[in-house]
């Protein structure tokens, strides 16, 4: 047969694609059960997501979440830290913790002939974790010798300066790591004060993902129940209040620079607070971000790569949070080439507002990852605990998976456009560069007023 | 445990490999060309990356970008370039796999007609730009760079790392683009795996109908890959914009898939995988002088190295890491590894291969694996032979690996702060990059 080449060939009809089941079962202890069958590899995943993430940070702690986080698999029970790694090795598993603004994650991905112990200590981990003082400084150092070295990192500097300056005191405006003078400050009794506060059951989702031979649904929960149904529950009743939802101060709206002389790039962010995860307009905004910048064939990628070879690539974000999260574009770009980039930058967030709405043919390129490409998410254990976390972690409805498409669907450019002058507001921005002030070009006529400058290590 | 397949050489010597998933209804698309960086020339390196990117930018039949087509039914595109080989793939709804192989095959049929001065000069600086970010902008970025140059003599295909020298990008004309392409992007030089939503069947079908008419193109000639071994320590130090000095401890080892190969990258688990590995434990967790480690079997076809690099903690000189790690080394060369220490890093061992299998496309995942097992070895199916390798591997054939290996040859590269030329190993030898 020969190959018609004159133009592309159509793609047939959308396969069918039924989301993963997810069954619940909350544990007389208050700690919600959530498993999904997946049948490829005889591995299970579970996700245990602990509603104590930085924004709980008190004030002057900035970092204790994190720490507290990192200390889990420092021993528990009745092991120490070697001894409980020993045992997590000869499972096969591989432990993953991440402390977000938000929450705090712990995956264990393991082989499915280990899921019992490998739950148990698991368990161990999030419910008993040992808290050792000497363990805690011997983390302690390895984060300060870690922001040491962030020093030295265009994207992290820029990352924590423009979230300082976008939240201020608001438990959003530190990155999860904390600062030297926290960490330097902090006793070894803290994070065992942060965890008997926040660690409870009732604060706790477990979603566990595996394959159907180690018995489904049921059995899958039932390991949970074991591992997990003997935590008590603090039965104070407290409820504690979501940093989330305090006001946010308003954000600074200057150019920042931090000097980083002789770099041949400069690291660019700019941005404001947005808009929480709970927005009506989540699904207009999560569209309209792979249209201005969130994809390979977006506007700000094709422009600052495409078109004009200033980076490597250039990309925008809305970070959907409980609270109100960041919308930001980032790019690293040739230094003499910075102001340039940032003037195209601020054209492009400018124009997608009014001047160059968002076409229909846009809304079909931005919109296919999240239709046509949709089932592509859920083809790991992992990916499909990560979605199914998603839930958990935004109180979202049992009919979300199954609705995402359709309401996706129904977008009109329009909505586009319209989320896009709602949510993205030009006269708010804060514009943050990494780099050498000498090589980046006329910065000061880019009518963001006059650049302040602020050190790296400030 | 093994991956099935099904296997077929085209007339014109294109390998098709498929394998059915139908777990997801998604198909991964996979090129493999058997060429990268080692076939570069000294004085040109960088080229096989840059060409890499060129292949995006739209071939005589759809003279414009590669992904927004993949996007738009749905699908995801990516490719990269290392020493040994590129690989161009595209995950796509099962529905969409024609326009996958169309695009696959109009690149590797008709990529010259369509391209341009412009195209080569804007990714020519994206390429520069890449290079700035993970590089030159970047601690410690140098130093792979500084490595390899000082592992193998300056005519062997690994002296050079695969992004290139800057001035070299400079000179790339597009006359090499055109040589090369003729040369190595050619059905011959190529392997085409398929996994997922798709009929075996079927599938080679298709791959017939789409690259079967392709030239096959000549027989690229092998490269020279001798080079002299290490006699004995060469100590060097870098310079960078750091605070905390990194030690670089580099021997040459076995290539991907020799004799030992499996086995060194067991000893780097047992040496710095995970808290309870010796090194971790000894100079992270007891002695705290070292914020760091990691140690790999950077597997590659033509030869590896094996390498150990430790951060310094605050205040500790890299002489001090050195000697920790030497003990350790020592210990682990005197009697190799117990046997609990061997059962910890089999099982790790076992999940990796495992995690692998989770996906059909993507970088690792079943599609690519398939096609690195055939380039490599000339057959997709290895998976379990593979694993066997790994399985097989006992106490004593880890001690005779690293006692073999991990010997006084070896190049010691500190990294030091700016003006901190003292905190470097005695003896060291600054080297110049850029």
């Amino acid at each position: 047969m020969s190959i018609d080449r004159s133009r592309l060939p159509l793609a047939g009809p959308e396969p069918r694609f039924a989301f993963p089941e997810i069954r619940r079962r909350r544990l007389s202890n208050g700690l919600d059960t959530w498993t999904a069958v997946h049948r490829e590899v005889p591995l299970v995943s579970v996700l245990v997501i602990v509603r104590a993430g930085a924004a709980f940070d008190p004030a002057d702690r900035p970092g204790l979440a994190a720490i507290t986080g990192d200390l889990l698999d420092e021993g528990c029970g009745d092991l120490d830290a070697l001894a409980l790694h020993e045992t997590l090795g000869r499972l096969g598993a591989q432990l993953d913790t991440e402390v977000g603004a938000d929450a705090a994650l712990v995956g264990l991905t393991t082989l499915e002939r280990s899921a019992t112990p490998a739950l148990a200590l698991l368990s161990d981990m999030i419910a008993r974790p040992r808290l050792e003082a000497a363990d805690f400084g011997r983390v302690r150092d390895l984060r300060l010798n870690r922001l040491l070295q962030l020093r030295d990192m265009p994207p992290a500097v820029a990352e924590r300066v423009f979230t300082q300056r976008l939240y201020g005191a608001h438990p959003y405006g530190h990155l999860p790591i904390g600062s030297d003078a926290s960490l330097g400050a902090m006793g070894a009794d803290e994070p065992r004060a942060f965890h008997g506060r926040m660690y409870d059951p009732s604060r706790t989702t477990v979603i566990a993902v595996g394959n159907g031979s180690y018995g489904g649904h049921a059995a899958l929960a039932d390991a949970i129940e074991t591992a997990f149904g003997a935590w008590p529950a603090d039965h104070d009743g407290r409820v504690l209040p979501d940093p989330a939802a305090l006001p946010i101060p308003p954000g600074s709206t200057e150019l920042v620079i931090v000097p980083r002389e002789g770099a041949p790039q400069s690291e660019l962010r700019i941005g404001h607070v947005a808009v929480a995860r709970t927005s009506t307009d989540y699904h207009a905004l999560v569209a309209l971000n792979l249209v201005l910048g969130g994809q390979f064939v977006s506007r700000i990628n094709t422009n600052l790569r495409e078109r004009k070879g200033y980076t490597y690539g250039a990309r925008t974000s809305f970070e959907f949070r409980r609270g109100r999260g960041p919308f930001a574009l980032q790019a690293s770009v040739q230094s003499d080439a910075t102001a340039d980039a940032v003037r195209e930058a601020l054209s492009e967030l400018r124009a997608i507002r009014r001047e160059r709405p968002v076409t229909a043919e846009e809304l079909e390129l931005g919109r296919a990852p999240l239709t046509r490409g949709y089932p592509r998410g859920f083809e790991t254990a992992e990916q499909i605990g990560r979605a199914a976390a998603q839930l958990a972690l935004y109180d979202l409805p049992d009919d979300y998976f199954t609705t995402f498409v359709p309401k996706v669907l129904a977008l009109t450019p329009e909505d586009l456009t319209r989320a896009a002058a709602t949510h993205i507001d030009p006269s708010r921005f804060l514009t943050v560069i990494v780099g050498d002030r000498s090589t980046m070009g006329a910065v000061d006529d880019l009518g963001l007023g006059e650049p302040m400058t602020v050190e790296a290590n400030g | 445990m093994d991956i099935p397949f099904i296997h077929q050489k085209l007339a014109n010597g294109l390998d098709v490999i498929v394998h059915e998933d139908h777990d997801c209804p998604i198909v991964a698309v996979n090129v493999w060309y058997h060429v990268g960086s080692k076939n570069e020339q000294p004085g040109r390196t960088g080229f096989a990356h840059l060409f890499e990117h060129l292949m995006f930018e739209g071939s005589q039949h759809h003279d414009s970008g590669y992904f927004r087509p993949l996007q738009e039914v749905g699908g995801v595109v990516n490719g990269s370039t290392n020493a040994d080989r590129t690989n161009y793939w595209e995950v796509v709804p099962a529905n969409a796999v024609e326009l996958a192989l169309w695009m696959e095959s109009d690149r590797m049929g008709y990529l010259l007609p369509a391209l341009t001065d412009a195209k080569f000069e804007n990714q020519r600086n994206v390429v520069l730009n890449e290079r700035r970010q993970n590089y030159e902008n970047r601690p410690y970025g140098f130093a792979g760079m500084s490595l390899v140059a000082a592992l193998y003599p300056p005519d062997h295909p690994y002296h050079w790392m695969t992004i290139g020298a800057a001035e070299d990008l400079k000179a790339a004309r597009l006359d090499d683009v055109r040589a090369f392409f003729q040369t190595y992007y050619r059905p011959r030089n190529a392997s085409l795996a398929l996994a997922g939503d798709i009929e075996a069947d079927r599938a080679i079908a298709l791959a017939i109908d789409y690259f079967g008419d392709l030239d096959a193109g000549p027989e690229p000639r092998s490269v020279d890959t001798r080079y002299t071994p290490l006699a004995g320590e060469t100590r060097l130090v870098l310079q960078d914009r750091i605070e905390l000095p990194r030690l670089y401890l580099a021997w040459h080892a076995p290539a991907l898939f020799a004799e030992d190969d499996a086995e060194l990258d067991l000893v780097s688990e047992v040496l710095a995988g995970g808290k309870t590995s010796r090194l971790y434990r000894s100079l992270v967790y007891e002695q705290r002088i070292a914020t760091e480690i990691a140690a790999s079997q950077g597997s590659r076809e033509l030869g590896s190295f094996f390498q150990i690099v430790a951060t310094a903690a605050p205040g500790r000189a890299l002489a001090e890491v050195e000697q920790a790690i030497a003990r350790e080394l020592a210990r682990f060369l005197e009697t190799g590894p117990e046997a609990r220490e061997l059962e910890r890093c089999l099982a790790q061992a076992e999940a990796h291969f495992l995690h692998r299998l989770q996906t059909v496309g993507g970088f690792g995942g079943k599609s690519d694996q398939l096609n690195a097992y055939n380039v490599y070895l000339g057959t997709p199916g290895y998976f379990d032979r593979d694993l066997a390798r790994y399985t097989n591997a006992g106490a004593a054939s880890l001690h005779r690996a690293a006692m073999r290996w991990l010997g006084a040859g070896r190049v010691a590269l500190s990294v030091v702060p700016h003006g901190r030329a003292a905190l470097a190993l005695e003896g060291s030898q600054p080297v110049s990059v850029s």
